[in-house]
């Protein structure tokens, strides 16, 4: 009896084993797929132009170009676009956390006449494309003499219905007892939402943030409709603007290419646990 | 003093909810004042010029319903609604399937699995430009990668971006290459919240690991497959990154894989036909409600709550 058993367990574990050894097997095999472009970029990035077009090619180059690299910010202004990129993103996150967790503890804690209205009005622009924002949004803009400036990049951005949503699930888990406390203690309303509720829903503001930034950085049908001078460009919108219809000169593509992601795979690279966590909250919260 | 006090304790709670909606009023102030110009006021605006030949120059007439008619009877209107349809059929349901097989293979316990997820994720912190970029590369007919190695096992590949017949395959492989990474984190932090006894119940009865998938994880993940689709519906839907980006204006490419929203951009933005390219975005607002309420109703044949 005691044989069997022991002889079962040790069939389990040959066959648990193989599993993870196919699960082993099968993950490679996709992480292949998954990072070769990557790799490809990197190694393209660094060929001489004959290089990157032999036949059969090469996979490293024979002797590393960084020159790409300089001759890709000859082609395009990059540090301007890296500073218009960031400066956009800053401010407009800043600005979404501000706004965003300011109306969400007014929807969730406090009452006040035509809140359900106005809240389900918000709530409707969550179901609504953003096409059909998109022609008004520029008029404004361009109304207000606002077209190329880092103002009309924030600008409609800078407050989110989703945000706004996102904050108010956060604030309604706080209990009834805390702001109450808090009131007795003579705090006003604003002094509970930003000395009490805010360090509370850090975790919310952390994947707010997290949206918001990965948005304004890959951002691209705005930057590009907005900010037509080269000097006001995005990342995004600059490397658009390096597409070309005829020749393509590959390796200094791909070189800005290049430049472009490495901030952001860095920043998530440092703050993965954030990143993972955060947009699992706009999951089972949004 | 004895009634002066029964005064402000029977005026302090009418003062102290008046308070409270000052408080709100500003809090909201500013979210409520951005939207309702940006959003609301912008949507209404929108439905407005929808109505009128807006051109580039501000003049404007009203002319009642005639852009719908046009769009209508514009061949250009059902070419890009079927590719669009083509795209997201043929994507959405790819990048699901994907995401599932990956998160449950990710939610098991095995050496290294951080590193894995990590490098999974890394396609969706990518910038579409840049992604754009190096699949055009990669799906060059002459040098790119994916040809040399079909080369390799004795296929010839076709131009890809470049061939009217494979464009749209190539651009669904991008999709699904960047859309994976986002549905897998979702799907993944839906598998974490599965009991583990469920599953080890199901061991000692002797269900097979495939017979648990389909009979425990599958339904007790289907909201958040829900969740996964209905989001990936509206963003398929609104596909114009990396048509605009692959598939240049002049490329052959374009006419098979050109989509609404891509319309939309040309009249809005390029030929600066507003009023036309207000009335498309409306079309492209009435289809994705009508795509969000069938997966609401169909929900509830298959989604365990």
């Amino acid at each position: 009896m005691e044989q069997r058993t022991y002889k079962k367990s040790i069939f389990k574990k040959i066959k648990n084993d193989r599993y993870k050894t196919y699960t082993h097997l099968f993950l490679i095999a996709g992480l292949l797929i998954t990072i070769t472009p990557f790799f490809w970029m990197v190694l393209t990035s660094l060929k001489t132009l004959g290089e990157s077009t032999m036949v059969p090619p090469k996979l490293f180059p024979e002797l590393p170009q960084w020159s790409n690299y300089l001759e890709v910010q000859n082609t395009l202004p990059f540090m301007k676009f890296y500073l218009n990129t960031f400066v956009y993103t800053f401010v407009r996150t800043i600005g979404q956390l501000l706004f965003c967790s300011m109306a969400g503890y007014a929807f969730a804690r406090l009452e006040f006449p035509f809140k359900n209205a106005i809240f389900v009005v918000m709530l409707s622009i969550l179901m609504i494309p953003g096409q059909t924002f998109l022609l008004p949004q520029f008029m404004i803009i361009a109304k207000l003499k606002l077209t190329n400036t880092i103002t009309a990049l924030v600008l409609p951005g800078l407050f989110s219905a989703f945000g706004t949503f996102l904050m108010k699930q956060f604030f309604m888990q706080i209990p009834k007892e805390l702001e109450e406390a808090a009131i007795l203690d003579g705090c006003n309303h604003f002094q509970i939402y930003s000395r009490i509720m805010m360090p509370i829903v850090k975790p919310g503001l952390t994947a707010l943030a997290i949206t918001c930034i990965l948005d304004s950085w890959n951002q691209l049908m705005w930057p590009l409709i907005v900010n037509t001078s080269i000097d006001k460009m995005t990342l995004s919108a600059g490397l658009a603007s390096l597409k070309g219809e005829h020749f393509i000169n590959y390796p200094v593509n791909m070189a800005g290419a290049v430049l472009a992601v490495l901030p952001m795979i860095v920043i998530f690279i440092i703050f993965q646990k954030q990143f993972i966590e955060g947009l699992s909250h706009t999951g089972s919260k949004g | 003093m004895d009634e002066s006090t029964i005064i402000t304790k029977r005026k302090l709670p009418k003062k102290r909810i008046k308070s409270e909606h000052l408080w709100a009023y500003l809090l909201i102030l500013p979210t409520v004042l951005g939207l309702a110009i940006f959003y609301v006021g912008a949507f209404i605006q929108n439905l407005f010029y929808s109505f009128t030949d807006l051109g580039s120059f501000g003049s404007w007439s009203f002319i009642g319903l005639d852009n719908y008619k046009r769009i209508f009877s514009d061949p250009e209107v059902g070419k890009t609604l079927s590719n669009t349809f083509e795209y997201v059929l043929l994507s959405v349901p790819l990048t699901i399937f994907v995401s599932i097989v990956l998160a449950v293979l990710l939610n098991s316990k095995i050496k290294g699995i951080g590193f894995y997820r990590t490098l999974y994720f890394l396609p969706a912190v990518t910038m579409p430009a840049a992604v754009a970029m190096v699949w055009k590369w990669l799906f060059n007919g002459n040098f790119g990668l994916i040809n040399v190695m079909l080369g390799k096992i004795g296929i010839d590949g076709p131009a890809w971006i470049a061939d009217p017949n494979f464009a749209m395959i190539a651009l669904v492989i991008v999709a699904v290459w960047m859309g994976v990474g986002f549905n897998m984190i979702i799907l993944l932090a839906g598998l974490q919240g599965i009991p583990r006894s469920y599953y080890e119940a199901a061991s000692i009865d002797g269900a097979s690991p495939i017979h648990q998938f389909f009979k425990i994880t599958l339904p007790l993940l289907s909201p958040s497959i829900f969740f996964v689709m209905i989001m990936s519906l509206i963003k398929a839907f609104q596909i114009f990154d990396i048509i605009f980006l692959m598939i240049g204006k002049t490329s052959l490419a374009i006419e098979e894989t050109k989509s609404i929203v891509y319309l939309f951009y040309k009249y809005a933005f390029e030929w600066h036909d507003k009023g036309y390219a207000a009335a498309i975005s409306i079309v492209i607002f009435f289809i994705i409600m009508l795509v969000t309420i069938v997966q609401l109703k169909l929900q509830k044949k298959w989604v365990n709550y």
